[in-house]
């Protein structure tokens, strides 16, 4: 909108803001206690457009703020290097359409890299293109993580993630919270 | 076989076309450190690089760069003006350099993804009403079967909301359960909120297209119908 100069009256934010609003506010009531004794491992793709493009490293810190949340601060482990100095997942800018498919994972084995030394098995990534990208790529290079919504890791940690709607899970989450007094 | 560069030959359109357009890209400023080649994940692929690639503009190599399919393979990421002390526009060069290729030849995948965006609303290319439908019908299972989220608002449309939030096209066609874990946060916090109808796609593929036109016509129609239709005063990019 800023290059074409159209003017709007909206303001413009994103959901990750809003997370990390509503659990300061206390308005989002979420911990990390379902993880206390999994201790599973979560990194972060920090979203090359809504990072380092659009809203900085307030944004990356925010994430990373919801993120500790809902997982635990000693469950989070950062990539290096993240925030604005992040690498980009190698799927943005239309290369997931563009069909240049190898470069497109030679460009990707830097993240993959950098996931595999983190050692975390679950990777969360709040943008679609990095998703998709991020599974190709452990999928090729024979990683063994998954790639999460927050949305879903919130809701999990909230008790209210439905039997369904856990299709990105690994088997370590498939069941939890789904056979207490929650569910109907 | 190396030839020596006749300066007095250089005829660099190309840059003069950049610098045209963007007249903050610095172009002529860079240094040649190098500092976003050694951090660019798509450096060496098909045998070009960002320092290299600002030389062959400088130096006027326009026929090499116009055939380049580096153009599709850098992600226009920002790392590298990010990191560069001249602030040298990589990533706006390599959208003019995309934006020089006739739009019938860009990549099909991204060229169909924006042309349907322009068309539908939505890169997947979903109606409108199948969109609807398949919001409710996911709303309304959740509100049936879960108690907990019997009085669960979920909406298109509704005028007034204070949040309109884009939604990636790709949930309600592949995967719709995947809507609702979002809007289980939105009701536990309160949040009044609804879904535009009118290029409702979180997506933007004309952006990767590089068709301004395309672009700004989405832009465009997404903001009138914000402001005049929904008057919602905040908008929510995705997850």
């Amino acid at each position: 909108m800023r290059k074409f100069k159209i003017d709007h009256k909206f303001e413009f934010t994103t959901l990750i803001t809003l997370y990390a609003q509503w659990i300061r506010e206390g308005k989002l009531k979420v911990n990390s206690d379902w993880n206390k004794d999994l201790k599973i491992k979560f990194t972060a793709q920090d979203p090359c457009n809504m990072v380092r493009k659009t809203w900085g490293q307030k944004m990356a810190d925010d994430m990373r703020f919801v993120i500790r949340t809902i997982v635990g601060e000693e469950n989070f482990i950062d990539m290096v290097p993240n925030g604005i100095n992040n690498y980009c997942c190698g799927g943005g800018g239309g290369a997931l359409q563009a069909g240049f498919t190898d470069q497109r994972r030679a460009y990707g084995k830097v993240k993959f890299n950098q996931i595999q030394e983190t050692r975390a098995t679950y990777v969360f990534a709040p943008c679609h293109n990095c998703h998709a990208q991020i599974e190709d790529i452990g999928h090729h290079f024979g990683g063994h993580y998954n790639v999460v919504h927050i949305w879903t890791i919130m809701c999990l940690a909230m008790g209210v993630l439905g039997e369904n709607e856990r299709t990105y899970l690994g088997d370590d989450l498939k069941d939890i919270g789904l056979n207490k007094e929650d569910q109907p | 076989m190396s030839l020596p560069i006749e300066i007095n030959d250089m005829e660099p359109e190309f840059k003069a076309l950049v610098l045209d357009r963007v007249p903050t890209a610095n172009l002529d400023l860079c240094l040649t450190c190098g500092t976003c080649t050694a951090g660019c994940p798509a450096s060496e692929l098909f045998e070009m690089d960002p320092r290299k690639l600002v030389r062959m503009v400088v130096l006027g190599l326009d026929e090499e760069i116009a055939k380049t399919p580096w153009a599709w393979v850098c992600t226009m990421c920002t790392r590298c003006v990010n990191a560069c002390p001249m602030k040298v526009d990589i990533p706006k060069l390599v959208y003019n350099m995309r934006a020089g290729w006739p739009r019938e030849k860009r990549p099909k995948g991204i060229l169909g993804s924006c042309d349907m965006h322009i068309r539908a609303g939505n890169a997947m290319g979903v109606p409108t009403e199948d969109f609807i439908w398949t919001v409710e019908d996911v709303a309304e299972e959740i509100q049936m079967t879960d108690p907990r989220f019997k009085d669960m608002q979920v909406s298109v449309d509704r005028p007034g909301a204070y949040y309109a939030i884009n939604q990636n096209s790709r949930e309600p066609v592949t995967e719709p359960d995947e809507l609702a874990p979002l809007w289980k946060i939105l009701h536990a916090v309160g949040a009044d909120w609804t879904y535009p109808s009118v290029m409702w796609g979180g997506e933007n593929y004309c952006l990767f297209l590089a068709d301004d036109e395309g672009w700004r016509y989405i832009l465009e129609e997404f903001v009138y119908h914000i402001d005049n239709t929904l008057k919602c005063p905040v908008v929510v990019n995705t997850e």
